[in-house]
């Protein structure tokens, strides 16, 4: 048995088998992985007895469940508008030019991915990220530096 | 209209610190089912997710529905543009609202809750598990059979509608039932379930503990009581506030606004925007839906001063909707693409002036006939903004 085929077992006995485990078994997967690849959600149908289609159709329907390989740390910035109209657009510039990769993208090492995402609920504290689970707001260009800093030393 | 606004209120009953819920869960739960339904009822609490289907009432017809299996579910699934209330009562005040899914399911017969925690709010469950245990911990103290799980969304707006967050729970695609049959008769795993929003919640403890006559006689008719306002945009003071329902537009203009206000979108991109020429005439609250004079709201009041333009609004509200429909019909799904692709040809001039009647025709359409609330409020905040700075569309 491969690790992630005993990881998804052990998500499996954790939530249980049936079809509304699905969802907590995804999110640990991602959370161990970082996201789903095609063997994960196949691994997953077959533990839980779903068709696979059903699987990867389910997956890729919420946005935090990404189906492609992301990096250690996923930062993901707000772009509704709230924090579009206090200087994201600065702040997401800031963070490319850092870790020079555009949105969407990867650091080559593995270890920053780039993301814009919809409503963080934090307007009134805008613009604001997330970092994995980690919550960030007030940002601006110096203050996003310094934060990828802190990371890029972990 | 105007005689039934009142000047600005501000309340404090979510956020003040009370350290008795102990007291209040033995207290409420000691009195007959139809006694604290009728409490809620008199109160005219209205749902405070923005839909507005009055408390009492549904948890009356669930309290009604035979089944052996129910369940309490407290929508936490905030995901509205300019709204972040959900957030600071779960993470300040959440006793307040898992006291009141307990004596809800003391009403209607259930012994399991869930929160639905959106996946954005990651970083607030573990403490709120902490609080859950020692919540449960009383529960079985005083023989009250009673659990709840909070359950992670994974990242999708449309999820905080009540039948998607159910297939979501389900292990589906969040895509929403049809309707009927509602949620008080078929919900969750097709079992009579009580759905309710974080803050609708945390007032039903504000009547449990004050009585309803307290609740009653704050906001004006048909909009009792008082309701969290999350304030963002152009302002001096972004954050919550908690204020009576009913004031007008202008008061809240004057209280939160820079002195520049251009407009406010009341009740998130899929809200009203309202132009300054409208403030004085507009009030907040639930009568009169979609008339224009009083506007319902989950809580999103975002402001605008002379410094926005009002397409670029549109067009962050629109590259919203469009990647947030979830795809199941047709009218919301295309719909939502379209008139994104619309008025960008319009501005570019691809497209002539009268191009945007067209696209208010198709807004129309989307009303009439996308299968949830999503695709048929693209229509509020698209007409408002359109109709009221066309000029700001085309040049």
């Amino acid at each position: 048995m491969d690790p992630i085929q005993s990881l998804i077992k052990e998500l499996a006995v954790k939530h249980g088998r049936k079809r509304e485990s699905l969802l907590p078994v995804l999110q640990g997967v991602v959370e161990q992985e970082r996201y789903l690849s095609e063997h994960s959600m196949i691994e997953i149908a077959r533990e839980l007895d779903l068709p696979a289609a059903e699987v990867y159709g389910t997956a890729t329907f919420y946005s935090f469940l990404e189906h492609r390989k992301m990096g250690r740390f996923i930062i993901r910035i707000c772009k509704t508008i709230s924090c579009s109209m206090k200087g994201k657009n600065q702040v997401l510039l800031a963070i490319q030019d850092m870790l020079k990769i555009s949105t969407g993208e990867t650091t080559p090492d593995g270890r920053f991915s780039l993301v814009e995402t919809n409503c963080l609920g934090l307007c009134h504290k805008a613009p604001a990220m997330l970092i994995n689970e980690e919550v960030y707001t007030d940002l601006t260009p110096e203050k996003v530096r310094e934060i990828l800093s802190d990371y890029m030393k972990k | 209209m105007a005689e039934s606004y009142h000047l600005l209120k501000r309340a404090d009953f979510i956020f003040r610190n009370e350290n008795d819920w102990e007291e209040i869960l033995t207290k409420t739960i000691k009195r007959t089912p139809q006694d604290i339904i009728n409490e809620l009822i008199s109160s005219e609490l209205k749902g405070r997710g923005g839909a507005g289907f009055p408390t009492g009432l549904k948890w009356k017809i669930t309290a009604e529905a035979k089944s052996a299996e129910k369940y309490v579910i407290c929508n936490a699934d905030e995901g509205e543009p300019g709204t972040f209330k959900d957030r600071e009562i779960l993470s300040r005040v959440p006793y307040k609202v898992l006291t009141a899914m307990a004596v809800c399911a003391h009403i209607i017969g259930s012994k399991k809750g869930i929160i639905y925690l959106r996946g954005e709010y990651h970083s607030l469950k573990e403490a709120l598990e902490k609080t859950i245990s020692e919540f449960e911990y009383y529960c079985k103290k005083i023989k009250l059979d009673f659990s709840i799980e909070v359950f992670m969304g994974s990242g999708a707006y449309i999820c905080g509608e009540e039948t998607a967050l159910f297939e979501s729970l389900e292990g589906h695609r969040g895509e929403p039932r049809n309707k009927p049959p509602y949620p008080t008769i078929k919900g969750y795993m097709d079992k009579p379930t009580v759905i309710n929003n974080v803050e609708t919640l945390a007032h039903t403890f504000t009547i449990f503990k004050y009585g309803a006559k307290k609740f009653y006689d704050l906001g004006v008719q048909f909009s009792r009581g008082t309701k969290l306002f999350s304030v963002s945009g152009d302002t001096p003071k972004p954050g919550i506030y908690e204020l009576e329902l009913g004031m007008s537009l202008q008061d809240f203009v004057n209280e939160f606004g820079d002195g520049d206000t251009k407009a406010v979108q009341v009740g998130g991109a899929s809200g009203f925007l309202v132009p300054r020429k409208k403030f004085q005439e507009t009030a907040i609250g639930y009568q009169g839906k979609l008339t224009g004079i009083s506007l319902p709201t989950g809580g999103s009041m975002m402001i605008y001063n002379s410094s926005r333009s009002m397409f670029n609004v549109l067009d962050n509200y629109l590259e919203f909707f469009r990647e947030e429909s979830c795809g199941q019909c047709t009218p919301c799904r295309v719909g939502c693409q379209q008139l994104l692709i619309g008025i960008k040809a319009v501005k570019r001039g691809e497209r002539p002036a009268q191009y945007l009647d067209k696209l208010l025709k198709l807004t129309e359409t989307m009303q009439l006939t996308a299968k949830c609330g999503l695709g048929q409020s693209v229509a509020n905040s698209f007409a408002s903004i359109v109709e009221n700075f066309r000029e700001e569309m085309i040049y």
